[in-house]
């Protein structure tokens, strides 16, 4: 948990990597975008070798619930 | 699985038109945050597109660049025996476009011409259909039109496809040649992705109403109407993700080659992200994958041809792959030789 909370930080340039605990509410990040969401599905398949379609990124809400969802589909 | 295998044809020239007007992602301040629009131009590797005024439709920048492909290449138009037009955005309804394109371009009467409708991996589909009509008895050369002007069916105020799309129109000349370098493809589709990439109103199912053509907000804050299209990023993302590499990797091993002797693998313009990523699980070279996105965009079906003239007329490639991924959901890779092809410069309409 504590790596991939990592590897979703560095994909943010402007928020502090200590605003990412498991509860963070991504969406709601003044930096999240339409292509951040991009970024975050580049990351879990390259790192995670999962891929996540616009549905099941939709239905997650905080970075314990993409998690989960992740290591569901490993 | 459509596996389609050529030997006696050739791709012998390949011409493209844009229009003049330029359309700058810079200046997108009214649709997005002036903070972002930096970071949103580095990440889709999209600065300009070229934009059609009204009056100018697919098939125009077509006949320009057909008009070309004659010009470099001395062509009599009494040996076209067949023209094919791939567009989303025909003229009209009724009649289709081919025909009318026989016409303009003064090719005989005894030519052949249909339309074909696919978007972008419409052109890899139309030079392999291009290739099958050529390699039988009665035709030797096909003129493949391929054009798209997506911009006519962007809602201005649709932050995710305003910055993607622009304009074009190519000619590519396919001919027998007895010794021509054997080409192959293969092609796919997947229609439960229908709704990724869709315009869902205009057709049979959805004639456009009063109600349909009045733009609506969805959840993200973007105004478009059903008339005009509609694109869900993420699963479009992850099919060209979960595709792409796969099937390059595949069209090596039926083309019995490897990816190391590939010169240059062209893919459908779509987003620099996507395409930067897709080559970087090929672990290909990204100095041998050539870019016309920063200055056309993605251009649907005609960004690949557009490509070949604008990054690489005057050369004479001898292994190419071509790939092209979209709206359907709808895939096409061809593993073709270009050593024979003359690629014109891009001209303006």
């Amino acid at each position: 948990m504590e790596k991939f909370i990592s590897s979703f930080a560095d994909l943010f340039d402007e928020t502090a990597p200590e605003t990412f605990t498991p509860a963070t509410r991504f969406r709601e990040l003044a930096e999240w975008s339409s292509l951040t969401a991009l970024s975050v599905m580049a990351m879990v398949d390259e790192e995670y070798d999962v891929q996540l379609n616009g549905d099941q990124m939709r239905s997650v809400q905080t970075i314990e619930e993409l998690y989960n969802l992740v290591t569901s589909k490993m | 699985m459509a596996t389609l295998k050529f030997e006696h044809v050739k791709i012998s020239a390949v011409a493209a038109c844009v229009p003049p007007a330029k359309e700058y992602n810079a200046d997108l301040g009214y649709l997005i945050p002036q903070e972002e629009i930096e970071k949103t131009i580095h990440a889709i590797g999209i600065r300009e597109k070229r934009i059609t005024d009204a009056s100018t439709c697919a098939s125009d920048l077509c006949v320009k660049a057909a008009e070309q492909l004659f010009r470099d290449n001395r062509i009599d138009r009494n040996t076209i025996d067949m023209v094919l037009f791939m567009s989303q955005l025909p003229d009209y309804r009724m009649p289709a476009t081919a025909p009318i394109l026989q016409h303009r371009l003064g090719l005989p009467k005894s030519t052949a011409a249909m339309d074909l409708t696919l978007a972008c991996s419409g052109y890899v589909y139309a030079l392999s259909a291009a290739m099958s009509y050529a390699s039988i008895p009665g035709i030797n050369r096909v003129l493949l039109l391929d054009g798209d002007t997506v911009s006519k069916v962007v809602n201005k105020m649709d932050k995710v496809n305003v910055p993607l799309y622009g304009d074009a129109g190519t000619a590519t000349l396919i001919e027998k040649s007895p010794e021509a370098t054997p080409s192959c493809f293969t092609l796919y589709s997947d229609g439960s992705g229908e709704d990724a990439v869709k315009i869902k109103a205009g057709g049979a199912r959805y004639p456009a109403t009063a109600e349909n053509l009045t733009p609506h907000t969805d959840d993200e804050g973007n105004i478009r109407s059903d008339n005009e299209v509609y694109m869900d990023g993420m699963d479009v993302f992850n099919f060209a993700l979960s595709n792409v590499p796969k099937s390059v990797k595949e069209i090596c091993e039926i083309g019995g080659t490897t990816l190391s002797e590939i010169d240059h693998i062209v893919l459908h313009q779509a987003n620099k992200f996507m395409t930067d990523f897709i080559i970087k699980r090929l672990k290909y070279p990204l100095d041998r994958v050539p870019y016309s996105l920063d200055r056309y965009g993605n251009t649907s079906s005609a960004s690949i041809p557009l490509t070949l003239s604008s990054e690489l007329s005057g050369k004479r490639p001898g292994k190419v792959i071509l790939c092209g991924f979209g709206a359907g959901l709808s895939w096409g890779t061809g593993l073709v030789s270009l050593q024979d092809c003359n690629i014109s410069p891009v001209i303006e309409y």
